[in-house]
């Protein structure tokens, strides 16, 4: 794969208007909606965290799935026209193609992170040059899962459905996995969130309170997303490209 | 796949060896055989015509010489590697059948990063101007008209600057004025030594463009060879007069003649011999009038060679046998029968 080539493609998705509705200016709108009447909420809800800083890591979990899941929305297009074929008559490899993809979609999330990020340290948001670094650290890890998500999508998907897919999948795993507020410390939904990738995302929040952020629970959690994921897109690749 | 190529004798590494190819589809209404075995080789430089009716299982050949698809037997063999090492190499570029453009991109860029992909791409600059298409490249690509859009498509392949420049139904989306310069591109890329293979089912876009021509029907190769000779093998003329009172039969019996059609009082004779048939003609019924002697061109040449049945097996051989004008040179090479001298008249029957 070529530079230029990944160039081209992070320059047709900056172009995208699309993107930033859903990957930047929502989560960015919701953020000062939410958080800057309880800007000064240092506690929020027993967990130690500060209520903007809940929310900015909320709303940042919220805008980079999206982007990673934006991938998807591309390939997809990309095969309605017919470009994926062109494509494999070209000396890019598979490979090359679903790096440069990913590349892009973790280009958009550092930009939805750096915006996010500032619009929190306005809020009140203050953490130490390390926090700041383990956090998103923590984060670009846990899209991983998300990325495999978003090829799979996108080989299985048309551009029509896969709007209201990744939206409707972004808002529910959302939920689940406390973004938009803390699921409480007991009960059913809880226990589920720890199986929930967006969960381990939204806990690199955790950072602040020192000790680790994540916990082997949550290692293995994200690993074995990945692991499954990544088959999962591997298969649709395949049956995708084989049926032509 | 590639021993079982070199194991044939004669067959250069420079050549593009499509051999025993079988296709069969499994959908929902059961197997669809799209290629039934087909054997075609393309030596270095020849510019050939894939030609055939929609369903002649033209397009799924072409994704199997250039590896999107995978035989159910037989191999495909590109200057000498499978198609995909070929295409990894950067010798094949195409124009796939159906596709637009992906968006957000200028077409000066979007031929750039495709110019990029490639070990030794043209310049984009002289790509756009290959294609006509300069005056457009700071244009978004999804602003574009259809011709534009496949001409922009012409110039992502052809900046590619392949060995084998393969083009299916290129000029499907463009008017009469659009085709012609399409061609005259393709003919001045063809003019640097490159291998060229396009599908079409415009039967003059095949006389026109292309060296020779490959037909296909209902997945079977149904005859190969220059477009010159193709048309002499079928090779017939019809004679057109109006003769009120003679019946069909009456005529059929006469010198030259293999069929005769009736239309009211005009009857339309398919000759294999046009000079035997209007001497014996004039000779037997010195009333006929208005007449007149057209070539057939390519166009019944193939009418008569894909018919609608399908072949039952051995493709050539069969439909050599069914046909009314006399198939005997049919694949041999040898024309041998009249009317192959013509070229012109009959190419303006179509349209």
């Amino acid at each position: 794969m070529t530079l230029t080539y990944l160039r081209y493609e992070l320059l047709r998705t900056l172009r995208n208007r699309r993107f930033f509705l859903l990957s930047l200016g929502f989560p960015l709108i919701l953020f000062f909606v939410i958080a800057s009447p309880n800007r000064h909420v240092r506690n929020f809800d027993g967990s130690g965290i500060s209520f903007p800083l809940y929310y900015m890591v909320g709303m940042a979990t919220f805008g980079t799935m999206s982007a990673m899941l934006s991938c998807g929305a591309r390939i997809a297009a990309e095969r309605a026209v017919g470009w994926n074929r062109q494509l494999r008559i070209t000396p890019l490899s598979p490979r090359s193609y679903f790096r440069a993809k990913v590349i892009t979609g973790y280009m958009m999330a550092a930009i939805t992170l750096v915006v996010l990020y500032a619009a929190g340290t306005s809020l009140g948001v203050s953490l130490t040059a390390s926090q700041w670094l383990r956090m998103t650290g923590l984060i670009l890890v846990g899209l991983v899962p998300f990325a495999a998500l978003g090829i799979m999508l996108g080989h299985m998907l048309t551009p029509d459905s896969i709007g209201p897919a990744i939206g409707g999948g972004i808002s529910l795993l959302a939920l689940l996995g406390g973004v938009w507020f803390p699921l409480g410390g007991h009960g059913f939904l809880p226990e589920l969130a720890q199986f929930i990738p967006s969960y381990w995302l939204h806990r690199a929040s955790h950072v602040i309170l020192g000790g680790q952020a994540w916990s082997t629970k949550g290692w293995i959690v994200m690993a074995a997303w990945t692991l499954i994921l990544s088959a999962l897109a591997a298969r649709a690749y395949r049956r995708d490209t084989g049926r032509v | 796949m590639s021993t079982a190529v070199d194991g044939l004798s004669g067959v250069a590494s420079t050549d593009i060896q499509l051999l025993g190819l079988v296709k069969t589809f499994h959908g929902s209404n059961g197997p669809v055989h799209a290629v039934r075995g087909i054997d075609i080789r393309i030596a270095a430089g020849e510019t050939v015509a894939l030609l055939g009716p929609n369903g002649a299982g033209k397009s799924t050949t072409i994704d199997m010489l250039l590896g999107l698809l995978e035989p159910d037997e037989g191999s495909v063999s590109v200057f000498g590697r499978p198609p995909t090492q070929a295409v990894a190499h950067g010798e094949v570029g195409g124009m796939l059948q159906k596709g637009d453009l992906i968006r957000d991109l200028t077409v000066g860029e979007l031929v750039t990063m495709m110019a990029s992909l490639y070990p030794a791409p043209l310049e984009v600059k002289e790509a756009l101007e290959l294609a006509g298409i300069v005056e457009i490249a700071d244009q978004r690509t999804n602003k574009l008209s259809g011709g534009q859009t496949q001409r922009v498509r012409l110039a992502v392949a052809l900046v590619s600057n392949p060995l084998l420049l393969v083009l299916d139904e290129p000029t499907v989306a463009l008017d009469v004025e659009g085709r012609r310069a399409f061609w005259a591109t393709m003919r001045a890329f063809a003019a640097r030594g490159k291998t060229v293979l396009f599908a079409t089912h415009y039967l003059e876009e095949a006389d026109a463009y292309a060296d020779r021509a490959v037909l296909m029907a209902h997945g079977v190769v149904v005859a190969d060879g220059p477009t010159t000779e193709i048309r002499a093998m079928v090779g017939t003329r019809t004679i057109r007069t109006t003769l009120p009172g003679v019946e069909a039969h009456e005529l059929t019996s006469l010198a030259g003649v293999s069929s005769v059609e009736r239309r009211g009082e005009v009857a339309i004779l398919h000759c294999a011999d046009s000079d035997a048939a209007i001497r014996a003609l004039l000779d037997v019924y010195p009333g006929a009038r208005d007449i007149e002697i057209n070539a057939a061109g390519l166009e019944q040449a193939f009418l008569t060679l894909t018919g609608d049945e399908p072949p039952d097996g051995g493709g050539r051989l069969s439909v050599a046998d069914g046909s009314e004008a006399g198939l005997s040179g049919l694949g041999g090479g040898e024309g041998g029968l009249p009317g192959s001298g013509e070229s012109g008249a009959g190419s303006e029957a179509f349209g």
